[in-house]
C-alpha cells in the first residue's frame, strides 16, 4: 500500500538523488590509516547503514560527515554544499548518549534548540512533541540517571530529531541498550524513516540490525577501510515489521554479508 | 565510634576530648591550657563586644573578597588551561610551583608591592586559595566525556555556551572539591595576612591575647575560627554531595 503511493509520488530519478556524498575521503591518525579513498552516496530520505567489524573506521567516517573530524583528504557534500564543520543540517546521536546529567529530560531534548537561541517556551513545546514521539511522555522532569539505557537513548534520539536536521547520524545507537529494547528501537527506526523524510546514516556492527532497518547497506572492510559492497534490500521493505525477519531475502542477505565478513573476524 | 557494643552519636569523640581538656585545665598544669568551661564563658562574654565584632568584620571582609577573587579567576583559568594545550603548557608549571610553595615567604614581597593595608591581605588570601581551585577545575575539565564535548560542538555551541552550559557543569564536582580545599587554605591565608601584614581582625586579637597571656580569650577566638572554618567546609562538602549523583555518570 505505502509502496504504491511512494512510487506514484516519487519518480525514479529522485530516488537516486543523494543527500550526502562522500568523495575520496582518506583519514590518517598519525601513522594509522583509518580510511583510504572512500567514496559513498547516501540517498535522500533513506536509511543507509555502515556495517563492518569494529575498528574499521565507521565512527571515523561518521564524525567526518558530522564535521567533528577533518578528513586528511577528500571531501563531503551535504545537498551539494561542502562540509567544513558541524552544521544545522546534521544531527548526531551518540553511542554513549552524551546527555547532560545535570539537566532534565526536557532540557536535554531541547538543548540543541537552546544552543540555537530558540526561546524557552517555543523550544520546550517542540521538545515535548518529540519526547512524546519517542515514547517518553511523563518523563519530562526526570534526570538521565533515573532512566534505563534504552530510555536515555530515546532522549538522545529526541534531541537529534528536535533540531529538524536533514541528515541524522547515528553511531551504534543501540549498542548500550538491552536486547528487547533494541528490537523495539529498530521497529521505531523504520517508523521514523517512513515518517520523517530525513536521511539516516546508521552505524552498526550487527548484521541483523543493518539488514532489518536499512534501505542501503555499505559494508566496510578494515585497514584501511573502504567500501567493499553495497547491498540494497528490496522485497521486504514494504512488509510488516513483524514479517521482515521471516522474509527469504532478509535471511539471504544476512547470510551473504556474514560470508563476506567472516574472514575478518579474529 | 562504638563503645560496649553501642553506636555512639557522631560527635561523642569530641565530647571525650572536651572532657579531657576540662580535666587538664582544672588541674592547673599549665597556664597555657585553662579549663574549657572558662574558655566557653569567655567566649560568650567576648562574642558581642565591639572589638570582637570589628575583628570579625575585618576578617570576613578580607576572607570573602579573597575567596571571591580566587573563585572567579581560578575556575575560568582552570577550565581554559584544561581545554587549551598551549595555555596548559604555559601556566600549569606555575600553578604546581605555587601550590607547593611556602606562600608565607611571599607575604613580605606582597607588602612591598601592595602596601600594608587590606589590599595585601586580600591578595594573600587569594594566593593561598587559588592554585588548588585552578588545578581542580583543570582536572574536572580534563575528565569530561569526549562525546559531551562533541555533542556541544555538533549542535553548534558557541565557545561561550560550551563553557557555561557544558564544561562548567560537567566539571562542577571537581570544581567544588577544589573550592572546598581552597576555602580552607584561604582561612590560613587571611590569618597569616592579618598577622604579618597589618595587625587587624582576628590576627590582631590573637596578637593581643597571646602577648598579654589571656589564654582563655585566645582559645575562645580560636574556637570561633575553627567552628567557622569547619562549618564552611561542611557546607561546601554538602554542595559537593548534591552534585555527586552525576559525578559517576558523566
Ligand atoms: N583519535 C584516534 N587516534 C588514533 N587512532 C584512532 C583514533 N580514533 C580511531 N583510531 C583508529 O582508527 C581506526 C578506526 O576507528 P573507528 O572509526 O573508531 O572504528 P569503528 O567505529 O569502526 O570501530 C581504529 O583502528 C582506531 O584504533
Ligand atoms: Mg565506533
Amino acid at each position: 500500500m505505502s509502496q504504491t503511493s511512494d512510487a506514484l509520488e516519487m519518480p525514479a530519478p529522485v530516488e537516486t538523488d543523494s543527500a550526502v556524498s562522500v568523495r575520496n575521503v582518506s583519514k590518517n591518525y598519525g601513522t594509522v590509516e583509518a580510511l583510504r579513498d572512500l567514496s559513498l552516496e547516501f540517498p535522500r530520505g533513506q536509511l543507509t547503514s555502515l556495517l563492518g567489524p569494529s575498528g574499521c573506521g565507521k565512527t571515523t567516517l561518521l564524525k567526518i560527515i558530522a564535521g567533528l573530524l577533518e578528513p586528511t583528504s577528500g571531501e563531503i557534500e551535504i545537498e551539494g554544499k561542502r562540509v567544513t564543520g558541524p552544521g544545522p543540517d546534521r544531527a548526531f546521536v551518540f553511542q554513549d548518549f552524551a546527555l547532560l546529567p545535570w539537566a532534565s529530560v526536557i532540557r536535554n531534548v531541547a538543548f540543541g534548540l537552546e544552543l540555537r537561541g530558540v526561546a524557552k517556551s517555543e523550544r520546550e513545546a517542540i521538545a515535548e512533541k518529540y519526547i512524546n514521539d519517542v515514547g517518553l511522555s511523563g518523563f519530562e522532569k526526570a534526570y538521565p540517571h533515573e532512566l534505563s539505557g534504552g530510555m536515555r537513548q530515546r532522549v538522545g534520539l529526541a534531541r537529534a530529531l528536535s533540531v529538524d536536521a536533514q541528515v541524522l547520524l547515528l553511531d551504534e545507537p543501540f549498542s548500550a541498550v538491552d536486547e528487547q529494547n533494541r528490537r523495539k528501537f529498530q521497529e521505531d527506526m523504520l517508523e521514523l524513516v517512513r515518517n520523517e523524510n530525513k536521511t539516516f546514516i546508521f552505524v552498526t556492527h550487527s548484521i541483523e540490525e543493518a539488514v532489518y532497518v536499512s534501505d542501503q547497506i555499505a559494508i566496510l572492510l578494515p585497514r584501511p577501510s573502504r567500501v567493499s559492497e553495497i547491498i540494497r534490500p528490496t522485497s521486504f521493505r514494504g512488509t510488516d515489521v513483524e514479517n521482515i525477519r521471516r522474509s527469504p531475502e532478509y535471511l539471504d542477505i544476512v547470510d551473504q554479508i556474514w560470508a563476506s565478513l567472516r574472514n575478518y573476524v579474529e | 565510634m562504638i563503645l560496649f557494643g553501642r553506636r555512639l552519636p557522631a560527635m561523642s569523640s569530641l565530647l571525650l576530648w572536651a572532657l579531657l581538656w576540662e580535666i587538664v585545665g582544672q588541674t592547673g598544669w599549665t597556664f597555657f591550657i585553662p579549663p574549657l568551661s572558662e574558655v566557653l564563658v569567655t567566649l560568650f562574654n567576648v562574642i558581642g563586644t565591639p572589638a570582637f565584632l570589628k575583628a570579625m568584620y575585618e576578617t570576613a571582609y578580607a576572607f570573602i573578597s579573597g575567596v571571591f577573587f580566587a573563585v572567579v579567576i581560578g575556575i575560568p583559568v582552570g577550565i581554559l588551561i584544561g581545554k587549551s594545550r598551549l595555555l596548559d603548557e604555559l601556566i600549569l608549571p606555575w600553578v604546581n610551583i605555587f601550590l607547593s610553595a611556602p606562600l608565607t615567604a611571599l607575604v613580605p614581597v606582597l607588602m612591598v608591592l601592595f602596601g600594608f593595608g587590606m589590599k595585601s591581605i586580600i591578595i594573600t588570601t587569594t594566593l593561598f586559595a587559588i592554585w588548588i581551585i585552578i588545578l581542580n577545575s583543570r582536572a574536572g575539565v580534563k575528565q569530561i566525556n569526549r562525546s559531551l564535548v562533541e555533542m556541544a560542538r555538533s549542535f553548534g555551541a558557541s565557545p561561550l555556551d560550551a563553557f557555561f552550559k557544558v564544561y562548567f557543569w560537567a566539571a562542577l564536582p571537581e570544581i567544588l572539591g577544589g573550592v572546598r580545599i581552597g576555602v580552607i587554605r584561604a582561612v590560613k591565608g587571611v590569618i597569616i595576612g592579618q598577622l604579618l601584614i597589618s595587625i587587624v581582625g582576628f590576627g590582631a586579637l590573637f596578637e593581643l591575647y597571646s602577648n598579654n597571656f589571656m589564654m582563655s580569650h585566645f582559645w575562645a577566638v580560636l574556637i570561633v575560627l575553627f567552628a567557622l572554618a569547619f562549618t564552611l567546609s561542611e557546607f561546601l562538602a554538602y554542595l559537593e554531595r548534591r552534585v555527586s549523583y552525576y559525578a559517576a555518570s558523566r
